[in-house]
């Protein structure tokens, strides 16, 4: 199969998979595309939700025109794209035709009660898989400590009236990322000097 | 031009919004009480409608708003809209990346970064557990667990990290939930 319709037709298999939103697409993007795919591993998949959740736009959208663009470049990053929101865009043309019945449904709120436990779930074993990819050393705890800290007090904790703004800043996922990339670039350095003793 | 104008709002929203779905909501609700496309009520249906198909909210509002304006044209050249100034980034970025993949610059920012990824990911996996899993109202009175949710994804983690069941697609247990879902109705 030609590569851009094998992107197009895996990431619309993805949109129509992701229930819940740009993280629950994480235990399938780690099926469909690190599993069967291999068209990265767990640790580039990691890379590209940083990058995604730093860049304009909806993370889900952006991870797949990451996969995309890496795999076939520009016309990639295109058909991954077009592919993820394919399906999502379809259903959304149909319930707004009867939007109030749909969501007066008893049937589906029982059903997405369900779901919503199920992807809780399936977003921690994903996690889980992650967190060994990516947290192996003391300054990476520290990091990961740091930023988890800070975004969960930004999502649970009202701004302190006075400091709204700089809690709002320092909360953001996009601050968090571009630190915690200056860290790595620092810790790095400073491991590196103390090893080669600057002979690079 | 209706569509020319409902594909620039959109792309504005789309550049704007940093971080994911929710972020794109202060930008939605401006849009449309500026534009008159789609009223307050219908933005919180969306976010409802949201969580329970398939789709980022941003993508779904994009297409319902366009829906309303348009027609099914409109829809879809809202959604197209909504995703070209990330596309572009993205592509300039993955380009970017490429080139440099071999550096140690980029290495180095990205053991920082990666560690930063999975936490933000873990605190976004703490919203979700404290809406699937708590504060549920039973009877008028609120309670902190909601226990069937809570059995229910012990059970699916088990299950998906730990026995054979593993090698099973997840839109299995997606599918399983929901008809566990609607018999206990939960």
């Amino acid at each position: 199969m030609h590569i851009l319709i094998d992107l197009y037709l895996t990431f619309t298999k993805v949109g129509s998979m992701m229930f819940g939103g740009g993280y629950a697409m994480l235990p399938i993007l780690q099926r469909e595309i690190v599993d069967n795919k291999k068209w990265a591993t767990t640790e580039q998949l990691t890379d590209y939700y940083a990058v995604g959740q730093c860049t304009p736009g909806v993370i889900a959208v952006n991870t797949a025109t990451f996969i995309g663009s890496q795999q076939a470049g520009i016309a990639g990053g295109v058909a991954a794209t077009l592919g993820v929101v394919t399906v999502p865009a379809i259903l959304i043309l149909i319930i707004a035709a009867f939007l109030s019945s749909f969501m007066d449904s008893v049937i589906v709120a029982h059903a997405f009660s369900g779901i919503r436990a199920c992807v809780t779930a399936l977003i921690l074993a994903s996690v889980v898989k992650l967190f060994k990819g990516a947290v192996k050393d003391w300054p990476t705890r520290i990091i990961y400590i740091t930023v988890l800290l800070l975004a969960a007090a930004g999502n649970f904790l009202a701004a302190p009236e006075r400091l709204a703004l700089v809690w709002e800043t320092i909360t953001s996922p996009v601050f968090l990322v571009i630190i915690s990339g200056i860290a790595g670039l620092a810790i790095r350095s400073v491991q590196r000097s103390k090893k080669g003793g600057g002979e690079e | 031009m209706i569509y020319i104008r409902l594909f620039f709002e959109f792309c504005k929203v789309g550049l704007f919004a940093v971080g994911g779905g929710l972020a794109t909501i202060p930008f939605l609700s401006d849009l449309g009480s500026r534009t008159g496309w789609f009223t307050s009520g219908q933005l919180a249906d969306m976010i409802a409608v949201s969580e329970s198909t398939p789709g980022p909210i941003g993508i779904n509002m994009a297409t319902y708003a366009g829906y309303t304006a348009a027609g099914v044209p409109g829809g879809i050249i809202s959604t197209l809209g909504l995703v070209f100034p990330s596309l572009i980034i993205i592509l300039i970025i993955a380009g970017f990346l490429n080139k440099f993949r071999e550096s140690r610059v980029v290495d180095a920012v990205f053991y920082g970064l990666r560690a930063a990824s999975v936490a933000l990911i873990t605190a976004a996996l703490l919203q979700v557990a404290e809406i699937a899993l708590m504060n549920h109202e039973v009877n008028g009175t609120t309670q902190l667990f909601y226990w069937p949710a809570v059995v229910l994804a012990s059970v699916v983690f088990v299950c998906f990290s730990y026995t054979p069941l593993r090698k099973i697609h997840p839109i299995f247990f997606i599918a399983f939930s929901a008809v566990v879902g609607i018999v206990l109705g939960m």
